[in-house]
């Protein structure tokens, strides 16, 4: 049983790596520990937490670039569980990368490189209609069609993440994960990538999940947030109210953190400036991730991790405390 | 006498495909305690300005002519023997990438009291003892144990923070601190600048803060200079580049990015891209950018023009304003 009304869900999904500690020893890396969340259909749901804490290994699971541990994920109220599944999801489903640099072949002439998952697909009749549809789809993120004959390396880095984005719209998905696909860019060439996204999803009818770590432009791009601390999924709300009005005590810190481009807003802003650093996911505390950091940690903290619990409607907390602090 | 007099800075580097004029004719000055920032995107020549100052270029660049004078000494062409005695004694540098910016080989308490012993008439014993104080004053706990210890034991935000107490050992009238938290996550920025601030109020030090982030600009600085193409477009304090921006590039910036108020609307991008420093045009380098250009930008380049005593810039629309405003002002 699932909701129509979301696209993709994700039921208690688990990812660990096993990374070696000696020489006949190995000890499971949670990057991912018990997630559950859901995408509704056209939306925005923006991913955000600091290095090391899982949300790139969210977005590739869910894509099942990597093979989940544990865990469900469902696309249109269907499991995805065999290769023909997985196959047919990846059709309806892509990936923008972070880096334009390194994730476009080299050695690949940009039609080659967005007519690639057509080929894979095999998603046109012959020749003629595949360079019909790269060049549509040069056109469509603002490419001009003489490029297409050129290589990754001619180009800058808003265009090459231009490249990227088609490529990842080549078999026309309905589902876009984007990881930190704005952060390598400067500043001016970001704003242009940022509307893109905004227009693409208007015109194609594209649902994505949109991961980050410049909370300011997740908060420009999203319409929910969730924030991620070492593998656990802590808020999940609407992108304004958790922005104004974050519940849990590390989203309150994150919040407070983002520098403002505003000099006498930035002046006036009270920070809850956080001591300490974030824990190794190897040795990661037990019960509640953050209570280590966490200046309202009790005892109950550190028995069990707090669940998931909508509070107000559409904003979930998973804090053990969260009515006494707020 | 300002702190700090930077004079018709030009800087140069010699490539394989031409001469790059990183750095074309930049002037300020840093008064003591202030904090003033540095911004504009990646090849702005931000970096290359500090890196000038500091003359720590690399081999193939130079400063091409101008002056740089501290506490009225001229740097330029003094040589390296009167370089060694300003570095670290009064400017010193953190890099943006704490990484890589520390030797893994060496502890970092041999890399710390390194430094002092370099720069100060200390002994040992007196340069040990300096750099624990320095560790306690970045906030590291235990610091006679983390003296003992190697850089990789350390994380991110800590080793930003060695590199800051490197730094200020020897009590420098000024840190240029270049891109010092964007490899950083976001809470640990924030101890980071929150410390710096902290330390600068109290050391009473001047720092130039290079950054493309103007988040950090707004939080940090008393005065702003923002740089396109080697030179500077615009400079003054903060709230008078914030709220009443005078260059069509700092304009486009401020459009550009998101803010708390501008959620619904649109960004307004600046279009094209950065400019190619091999291939300069003749006129204003952000014109071929800019959609306010006038036929005077392609031509010729504006010189700087003050626009309060707070504020220059170097915009032809300024000038025009000016012109409009000169010959309404005749006509009434």
């Amino acid at each position: 049983m699932s909701n129509m009304e979301n696209l993709v869900e994700v039921k208690n999904l688990k990812e660990y790596f096993n990374i070696t500690t000696g020489m006949f020893q190995s000890k499971p890396l949670k990057a991912v520990d018990d997630v559950s969340f859901a995408i509704r259909k056209g939306e925005t749901l923006g991913l955000v937490g600091e290095s090391g804490c899982g949300k790139t290994t969210v977005g590739r699971t869910i894509l099942h670039l990597y093979k989940p541990t544990a865990g469900e994920i469902w696309f249109k109220g269907k499991k995805i569980e065999t290769k023909a599944d997985i196959m047919e999801y990846r059709k309806k489903s892509a990936m923008v990368f972070q880096d334009p640099y390194s994730s476009l072949n080299p050695r690949m002439t940009v039609s080659d490189i967005i007519g690639e998952p057509l080929d894979i697909h095999k998603m046109y009749a012959d020749k003629a209609e595949r360079q019909e549809k790269i060049l549509e789809l040069m056109n469509r993120v603002g490419l001009n069609s003489e490029h297409a004959s050129r290589y990754a390396h001619e180009f800058s880095g808003g265009q090459r993440q231009r490249i990227g984005i088609a490529r990842a719209l080549a078999t026309s998905p309905e589902f876009v994960v984007c990881d930190e696909p704005v952060s390598a860019l400067d500043v001016s060439i970001q704003a242009q990538v940022i509307n893109m996204f905004d227009e693409l999803q208007d015109q194609m009818d594209l649902t994505y999940l949109f991961i980050a770590h410049d909370l300011l432009v997740v908060r420009h791009i999203s319409d929910r947030i969730a924030v991620m601390y070492l593998g656990k999924m802590v808020e999940l709300a609407d992108a304004k109210e958790i922005y104004d009005h974050p519940l849990h005590p590390y989203s309150k810190s994150l919040m407070s953190a983002v520098p403002v481009p505003d000099p006498k807003i930035a002046r006036a802003n009270q920070r809850v400036v956080l001591t300490g650093d974030i824990p190794s996911p190897l040795n990661a505390p037990s019960g509640c991730p953050f209570r280590t950091r966490c200046p309202y940690a009790c005892d109950a903290c550190a028995e069990a991790m707090p669940e998931l619990k909508e509070v107000s409607p559409g904003h979930f907390v998973a804090c053990h405390r969260v009515a006494e602090i707020n | 006498m300002a702190l700090l007099e930077v004079r018709d800075l030009h800087t140069a580097f010699t490539t394989p495909a031409g001469t790059v004029n990183a750095v074309n004719g930049v002037s300020f000055n840093l008064e003591r305690g202030k904090v003033l920032g540095i911004v504009g995107e990646s090849g702005s020549g931000k970096s290359v300005t500090a890196y000038s100052i500091m003359q720590i270029l690399e081999k193939n660049g130079k400063i091409v002519s101008g002056s740089v004078k501290i506490d009225g000494q001229e740097l330029v062409g003094a040589g390296e023997k009167v370089m060694k005695t300003v570095r670290g004694n009064k400017i010193s540098i953190i890099f943006q990438d704490p990484m890589t910016s520390l030797n893994p080989t060496y502890t970092v308490g041999h890399q710390l009291t390194e430094a002092i012993l370099l720069h100060t008439n200390r002994n040992k014993k007196q340069a040990y003892d300096r750099a624990v104080e320095m560790l306690r004053l970045v906030n590291i706990n235990e610091p006679h144990k983390r003296m003992k210890q190697y850089p990789y034991e350390f994380s991110g935000g800590m080793r930003q923070r060695i590199m800051i107490a490197m730094a200020l050992a020897c009590e420098p009238d000024i840190l240029i601190a270049d891109e010092p938290t964007t490899a950083l996550d976001v809470t640990i920025q924030a101890q980071i600048l929150e410390l710096m601030k902290s330390l600068q109020e109290e050391l009473g030090m001047a720092i130039i803060m290079i950054t493309h982030d103007l988040g950090v600009v707004a939080q940090m600085c008393d005065e702003v200079i923002v740089m396109y193409a080697g030179s500077i477009c615009e400079q003054g304090t903060a709230d008078e580049i914030f709220y009443n921006p005078r260059h069509e590039y700092t304009k486009g910036l401020m459009h550009s990015i998101p803010t708390v108020n501008n959620d619904d609307e649109k960004l307004e991008p600046i279009s094209g891209t950065p400019i190619d420093l091999l291939n300069m045009p003749k006129g204003c380098p952000f014109a071929p950018r800019c959609d306010a250009a006038m036929k005077i930008c392609l031509r010729e380049r504006c010189q700087r023009m003050e626009i309060n005593e707070d504020h220059a810039a170097a915009c032809w629309m300024n000038v025009k304003e000016q012109m409009e405003q000169e010959e309404g002002g005749e006509e009434a």
